[in-house]
Formats: structure tokens, C-alpha cells, sequence
């Protein structure tokens, strides 16, 4: 199969504007007539299904939490980025573009990641309509901050609390489109798998969490907005619920997989503490515009930090790259706190920290100003960890944050199963090898508010022609059979080992092969630890209860059975790239000074795994550069 | 560590729950609360027995999800924090701690901790947004607000939508919830050709789904895991007079 990603004629500025002109319209009288299953309520998901019922068309809206309010979205901190040039810094949709393609190391399309720097500026517009209180200046414009790898202030942001007030303002759209009867929303409900009849996708078997009901629902097309599926390292930035199991399944049905192992390590969160641990809480980057990064310069010093001196301190990140300091992007400030504390100059009671300092920021700014900027955020350290960070310096580790890679989409975010979509974290699209700060948000808000209400008409236009069919069809029957054999097989091996245990021992796996720094041996070793993990897993779990009720124990057993699976394609991946690109570090592809050795003539390619009864078949889709010249990714 | 939960235990909506008590070893002070009950789960899956039901998801202090009466107050013995923010530090070995679901009857149990919110999500319903398009909005920095009002509105806007002010009250009252919508957007410049119909309708949503009145205790402000002051309520029903009298 050739993978057509449908990238526009034209100069690049021109190239969503044409797509625009030639792109199929359908009549409001014609929309009313079709339905669309959105699955996940995040900012992607509730844009989404907002603004496709805003558009006229039916909506269902599944999400496995209790409200939509709740999705990951949530937990963004940060900010969102937008083009706007608002401070004058010399910004502009072009250097938004050039930025986001280079962060992410040359390993996404020109086509669409401009798009994404383009849609920027409009959608600050849409959010501040919305009622969303983004911080402002006295005089009452909007402000803005700067986020790792850029050297323009382009974040806009509402505290620490940013993605909370996105994912609001989408959540509320959403109820003004389930009070006009447009949406009908199903919370507590899991999408357990895909049903794709005569190779498009039609419907979905969803899990009622409450009742365990197996439910059937049929749309004319079919968007997964589920988010990332770090949780796979167990211990992560993400909510405890996030998995990846939708598009897992959308993935064994027939929808291409790309760049799987490509996983951000974000430089800030808190430390492990203990094996019980289940999160690692994230520090917004937003921390390291004020915060300077360091660790003693002598080997496991006990001091307290604020007994070290300055003269003894080693501002790691300033001294290897001096032009960007502190706000180095994530994959290379990941990558130093790891060499310093693998080195053994980590900090804290299990020496796996590093500290992120503020002293001198409060010195010269005063108190008053850094409690303004990062309160909650102080507030939030405080109460998980009991230590006053206006006091003492934070003390920070690097923790599995973002998935860039997900479901091959083409340029109209569809998957390579006709009608079947991919919005926001979810999809492989805009981000490459590495993600910037801030362009999370965007993402997802672009993809669900503007991307896909038009480019989805297309598709659909032809769907119009055709007769739904009805949940009684052979596929849906067959679906919900085999969904029913794998819920009774996990609930019936009554093993001696819990859920936890495998998760536990998955994550350990992933973390220390398909984390930050990778190897051949390391890989092949971690595959076939994975499968022996697998088959444990079919033999000797234990999960209590029945499917006919309220279990969590099974829920999480099910979303584990995807994530091992998914795990072993991660280090497929991460095997098959020889080379080091973003926040993909193999150590054979390395220079004197440990910096990335990019390989283009050989892997200037998506991959795009194609599920094959268990294996997996690469396709690869060529990244070809009409515009900018990749260069050598230097933050130095 | 080691402690006594006593804890509800309730299949579902449908029956009746009652307390059943656990000894727990094997603590540390740094695991949070809630990662002491997953690993009072893991021991009742290997006992055989079902597994406690509570609900949690980011466990960061932001999604709201999680929530439960701990020792007889709403997220446990501290002010202002969620359940996932508790650790088990806060408690001394050997105590006993008693855990039950959100009290309220507008909050109906669905099985053992976990309960139905989804009133809120009705009020919201009813006006707990602007009423604006995608792809209608004006250049964002053509309405200036002053940073006082942005911030103010970002106070409110905050509200993690837990239910901690409702199960904590003594009228179960959602006031608090409400009104921090509510002043949320009726004091932004883009909230104001609808305020005083979002807050007559969203103040007769709370009214149907059975939450009852607010008689100002202060009760919710010091369980709200974002500090939102009281009176926000009494700013709510003073927009609720001048509604009915001008709107």
C-alpha cells in the first residue's frame, strides 16, 4: 500500500488555502442527515464534536471518565503558542513553522506543521471569545512568556493552569451542543473496539463502566480523539486512565501505526520516590524561564543545596548550550539531567534529581513577582513533596510525558482506514521527534476546532450516497464476540500475580530500553522481555470480580493487554531507526560530545507500521523538504 | 506503616453499603493516600476478594475526579487540596482511618466510594458557556480587560468541579459550584449579553437536580481544593436580584 498523504498544491502559505478552495461542501440540509462518533472529550475530542454539531451534523461523544471536564487536557500547564507577535519580538507564522519543524528534528511534514503555525493566531481569538481568562497586562492586552527551544515570546497562558481552562472552554461548547440536542454525550463509556465494514470504518463496541454493558453504535464516520499513550511506562505525567487502547485496536483493524517509539521525556517533573508510586507530577516548563537547572559539581555531595556555593555548582544546561540555557527544548534537557545523574551528581534521597533553582530570580525580580507568575505551581510542590521551593530549590527528574508518535493520518488527519479519523495526541502529525513546548494545546484545539470540521466534508460528502448499516450487521456481531472472549479469558485465568504487577514490570522494561537513551542490544532484549511479560500475563493474572458491573481492576487489565503489545512495536521501532533524531537517542548514533547524530539519506522517513497477525510490516513514508534545508539541530 | 481503613463498601446503586474494615501494612509515609488504597486493592486481588471502587485520574490535584470523605471531612484533614494530594505522612501509624463516598442526595452512589456527578455537568448545561461559534471571534486583543477582572475571573474559573463544597455542606448545597461559573463569565466583556440568563437558569438547574440552599457556613471554601472564596455566593445572588429585576 503507498501511503498518500495528500499534502496540496502550492507554495507553502498557499497550501491550506487551496486545499480549502477544492475540498467538498455539503448542504445543511444534507449534514443534518449524517452522524459522526467522536471518541475522547479532550480539547481535540470536545472541539471536535463541538464544532462538527455546530456545523450541523450528528454527534456521540464517548469518554471513559465521569464527566467530559476531566479529559488529560486538563493538566496542561503552561501555555499554548500562537504566532501573533504581540510583543514584537520579531515573531511570525514562518519562524513558528521553522521552530516546530526543527524542534522536532526534521521528522514531520513541512505541509502540515506550517499549518499548524498558521491556525495559531486564529485560535487565541476563538479561546479569548470563549470566556477563557488568559493573563493580560494593566492596559488590558494579552501577555505572553517564552517556552523551551524558541527565542520569541509566543505563549499565552492562565497561570499554571492552561489546558484546565482550554479544555473548560471546549467542555462548556460541548454542553451548548448537548442542549441544542446536537451531541449526545456518553460518559463512563470505553471504546473496546473498531468495527470496519467493507474497509471503512462504521462503528464502535463501547464498555458501559457502570454496568458492563457491551453497546453498539454505528456513525458514517468515526474520529478517535483518545490522547496520548505514555502510561505504557506506568510511571508518567499522564492520568492514571490514559491508555491506549482505541486506537490499539483502530491499529489491529487496519490503521497504520507511525513513529511509535517516539516518546517525549519531559525534563521537569517530580522524582520517584518509592515502588508504589503510581504518577510523576509534572513541573511546568514554564519553571525554566526563571529557574536555573543545576547539580553539585562534586560526586554525591550531601550538603544541603543552599550550602553549596555558588563556585560549586554546575549549571549543566547553560554551560553545554550556552545560546538557549535553561530553555534548551525537552528532549536535550531530558538527555543532560540523565548524563548528570547517570554520571552520579543526582540529588535527592535516591539521587535520581536535579535541582531547579530560584533564588536568583526572587533576588532580582522580588518574591512578589515569582508568586505571581508560578504560584499554584509553587503551591502544588509544596503540598506533594512538603518542601518551600521559595526557600530551597525544587528538586526535578525527567518523567514519560507526550507520544508523538500515533495513527498515521494524511493531511485531512484520516487514518489509513477510510472514515476513520485521528485528532490531536493521538495522531502522528505535527510534531516529529520531539514535541516544543506549548504546542501540545495547539494541537489539539487546531485539529478538533479547525482541521477537521473541513476537512472531514470530504469524506463524508460521499457517505451521503450511501445506507448506514444497521448494528446487526455480521462485523458488529463479530466484534462484540470477540471483545466477550477476551474479557472472559482475563477474567477466568484466576493467576496468582495483580494487574499492578505486570504494569510495574512493563514499565521497568520500557523505561530503561525505550526511554531516553536506546541500543540495538538493549531493544532486542526488551522485546523479547515483553512478550515473556505477555505470555505471564496470559497465564498467571489475577483479576477479580465479573464483567457485568462496575470493575476497575478489569478495566485496567484490558488497557495493560494493549499497552504490552503496543510496548513491543515501541521498541520495533526504536530498532528499526539507526539513528538519533529528537527524543529518539540511540547510542551507537552519537558525536564525542553525546549530541544526536542524524542519518537523512537513510531515515528521512515516517514509519508506518502495518499490524500483521502479531508482527509488524513497515511502510515508510518519505519526508521530502521543499522549503526549508534540514540542518544540523544545534542549541548550542 | 500500618493502619486500620474502614472503609463503604457498596455494590451498587441499587443495595445497601455498609463499613467493612481493613488492616493495612506495609505503608510509607510518602505514598499518597490513594496509592495506599491501590495497594490495599492488590492485596484483596490476591485474597480473592473485589477490589474497592474509587475514582481518581490525573492524580495531580486538577481533574476533579477523585474525591472522598476522609476522617469526616471532604479530602481529607488538611484545607484546600484534593484526595490525590494527601499523603499518608498526614496520618500516624497506627490510626484508624474511616473513608466514605460524597455525601449528598443529589450525588447517588454508584458503587462503594464512587458517586454520580453528573448534575453538574447539568448545570453547566444550562448556560455555563458563551454562546459563540468556532470561527466567529474577533481579534483577541479588540476587547481589552483589565488584568483585576481577568484575574478575578481566573480565580473562579479554577473550580476543578470536585464536589467537595456539596458533599461538605450541610444542605448539600452546589452554590459554590455554581456561582464560580457563573461569576467566571458574567464578569468577562464576552459572558455579559447572556448574564442574566445564564444566571437565572443555571440557579434553577441546581434548584431541580435537589441541591439545597446555601445558609452560609463557609463550609465549601475551606474544602475547595482552589481557595474559592464564599463570597462568590453572595456576588451570584446579587447578579441573581438584579437579573430578575432588569433582566
Amino acid at each position: 500500500m503507498k501511503l498518500d498523504s495528500k499534502i496540496p498544491e502550492g507554495r507553502l502559505e498557499d497550501k491550506w488555502r487551496n486545499y480549502q478552495i477544492k475540498a467538498q461542501l455539503i448542504n445543511p440540509a444534507n449534514k443534518k442527515k449524517l452522524n459522526v462518533i467522536v471518541v475522547g472529550s479532550g480539547l481535540s475530542g470536545a472541539g471536535a464534536a463541538a464544532t462538527l454539531a455546530e456545523l450541523g451534523y450528528d454527534v456521540q461523544c464517548f469518554c471513559y471518565q465521569d464527566s467530559a471536564r476531566r479529559a488529560h487536557s486538563v493538566a496542561a500547564q503552561g501555555g499554548i503558542n500562537a504566532a501573533k507577535n504581540y510583543q514584537h519580538d520579531g515573531d511570525s507564522v514562518w519562524r513558528m513553522f521553522y521552530d516546530t519543524l526543527k524542534g522536532g528534528d526534521f521528522r514531520s511534514r513541512e505541509a502540515n506543521t506550517y499549518r499548524l503555525a498558521e491556525l495559531s493566531a486564529p485560535l487565541i481569538d476563538h479561546f479569548v471569545q470563549q470566556g477563557v481568562p488568559f493573563a493580560r497586562e494593566y492596559g488590558g492586552v494579552l501577555v505572553n512568556r517564552s517556552f523551551g527551544g524558541v527565542q520569541v515570546q509566543r505563549t499565552f497562558y492562565a497561570r499554571g493552569q492552561t489546558g484546565q481552562q482550554l479544555l473548560l472552554a471546549a467542555y462548556s461548547q460541548l454542553y451548548k451542543m448537548i442542549r441544542a440536542k446536537k451531541v449526545k454525550m456518553f460518559p463512563r463509556s470505553e471504546m473496546i473496539d473498531l468495527v470496519v465494514i467493507d474497509g471503512k470504518a462504521k462503528g464502535i463496541i463501547v464498555r458501559d463502566l457502570v454496568t458492563g454493558e457491551l453497546k453498539r453504535y454505528v456513525a458514517d464516520a468515526i474520529v478517535l480523539a483518545t490522547g496520548g499513550y505514555s502510561r505504557v511506562f506506568r510511571l508518567s505525567t499522564l492520568a492514571i486512565g490514559c491508555n491506549g487502547s482505541a486506537i490499539w485496536k483502530a491499529h489491529k483493524r487496519g490503521a497504520f501505526f507511525a513513529a511509535p517509539s517516539f516518546t517525549q521525556i519531559h525534563p521537569t517533573a517530580l522524582p520517584q520516590t518509592s515502588e508504589a508510586q503510581s504518577k510523576l507530577t509534572l513541573m511546568s516548563e514554564s519553571l525554566r524561564n526563571d529557574g536555573r537547572i543545576w547539580v553539585p559539581k562534586k560526586k554525591e555531595d550531601i550538603r544541603k543545596a543552599n550550602d553549596i556555593p555558588e563556585k560549586e555548582r554546575d549549571y549543566y544546561l547553560e554551560r553545554r548550550y550556552p545560546s538557549f540555557g535553561n530553555l534548551a527544548p525537552r528532549d536535550i534537557a531530558s538527555r543532560a539531567a540523565k548524563e548528570r545523574i547517570d554520571a552520579g551528581y543526582g540529588v535527592g534521597r535516591l539521587k535520581n534529581a536535579v535541582y531547579l533553582d530560584f533564588r536568583h530570580a526572587i533576588d532580582k525580580l522580588g518574591i512578589q513577582t515569582i508568586k505571581d507568575r508560578y504560584e499554584n505551581l509553587f503551591g502544588m510542590y509544596k503540598k506533594i513533596t512538603g518542601i518551600d521551593a521559595y526557600k530551597e530549590p525544587m528538586q526535578i527528574s525527567p518523567a514519560a510525558h507526550f507520544s508523538m508518535g500515533g495513527l498515521w493520518v494524511d493531511y485531512e488527519l484520516m487514518t489509513t482506514i477510510p472514515g476513520l479519523y485521528a485528532v490531536g495526541e493521538c495522531n502522528f502529525s505535527d510534531h516529529g521527534a520531539n514535541r516544543l513546548g506549548a504546542n501540545s494545546l495547539l494541537q489539539a484545539s487546531i485539529d478538533g476546532y479547525f482541521i477537521l470540521p473541513n476537512t472531514i466534508n470530504n469524506y463524508l460528502a460521499g457517505a451521503l450516497e450511501e445506507d448506514i448499516p444497521t448494528t446487526d450487521h455480521i462485523e458488529f456481531e463479530k466484534a462484540e464476540k470477540e471483545v466477550r472472549v477476551i474479557i472472559d479469558r482475563v477474567l477466568n485465568i484466576n493467576g496468582t500475580k495483580t494487574v499492578d504487577h505486570f504494569h510495574r514490570e512493563l514499565g521497568k522494561v520500557m523505561w530503561q530500553e525505550c526511554a531516553m537513551s536506546r541500543n540495538k542490544k538493549g531493544l532486542e532484549k526488551a522485546i523479547l522481555q515483553i512478550k515473556t511479560l505477555k505470555d505471564e500475563f496470559w497465564s498467571d493474572v489475577k483479576v477479580t470480580g465479573s464483567g457485568n458491573e462496575l470493575n476497575t481492576e478489569l478495566e485496567k487489565a484490558l488497557r495493560l493487554a494493549d499497552f504490552m503489545e503496543m510496548g513491543i512495536l515501541m521498541c520495533t521501532d526504536a530498532l528499526e531507526r539507526e539513528e538519533s533524531c529528537g527524543a529518539h537517542f540511540r547510542e551507537e548514533f552519537q558525536t564525542e560530545d553525546g549530541e544526536a547524530v542524524r542519518v537523512d539519506e537513510n531515515y528521512s522517513y515516517v514509519s508506518a507500521w502495518e499490524y500483521d497477525e502479531g508482527d509488524f510490516k513497515l511502510h515508510k513514508e518519505e519526508l521530502e523538504f521543499e522549503f526549508v534545508q534540514p540542518s544540523v539541530r544545534s542549541y548550542k | 506503616m500500618k493502619v486500620t481503613f474502614k472503609i463503604w463498601r457498596q455494590e451498587n446503586r441499587n443495595t445497601k453499603g455498609a463499613i467493612k474494615e481493613y488492616k493495612v501494612d506495609g505503608l510509607t509515609e510518602d505514598m499518597s493516600f490513594l496509592e495506599a488504597l491501590d495497594h490495599l486493592n492488590e492485596l484483596l486481588v490476591l485474597k480473592n476478594e473485589k477490589v474497592i471502587a474509587y475514582e481518581y485520574d490525573c492524580r495531580e490535584g486538577i481533574c476533579g475526579q477523585c474525591g472522598v470523605f476522609i476522617n469526616g471531612r471532604a479530602h481529607g484533614p488538611h484545607d484546600n487540596i484534593t484526595t490525590c494530594q494527601l499523603h499518608m505522612r498526614s496520618f500516624k501509624d497506627g490510626d484508624t482511618i474511616v473513608v466514605e463516598p460524597w455525601r449528598a442526595a443529589s450525588f447517588p452512589v454508584l458503587k462503594d466510594l464512587i458517586v454520580d456527578r453528573s448534575a453538574f455537568d447539568r448545570i453547566m448545561e444550562q448556560g455555563g458557556y458563551i454562546t459563540a461559534k468556532t470561527g466567529t471571534a474577533p481579534e483577541a486583543n479588540a476587547i481589552l480587560i483589565p488584568k483585576e477582572v481577568s484575574d478575578s475571573a481566573m480565580d473562579v474559573a479554577a473550580c476543578i468541579g470536585c464536589g467537595a463544597c456539596v458533599a461538605t455542606c450541610k444542605n448539600a448545597s452546589a452554590a459554590l459550584f455554581a456561582s464560580a461559573k457563573i461569576n467566571h463569565l458574567n464578569n468577562l466583556p464576552q459572558g455579559h449579553p447572556e448574564a442574566h440568563k445564564r444566571v437565572q437558569e443555571m440557579t434553577y438547574q441546581m434548584e431541580l437536580e435537589g441541591f439545597g440552599s446555601c445558609s452560609f457556613t463557609g463550609a465549601c471554601e475551606v474544602e475547595c481544593p482552589e481557595g474559592i472564596s464564599i463570597t462568590n455566593i453572595a456576588e451570584m445572588y446579587a447578579k441573581y436580584t438584579k437579573a430578575k429585576l432588569f433582566g
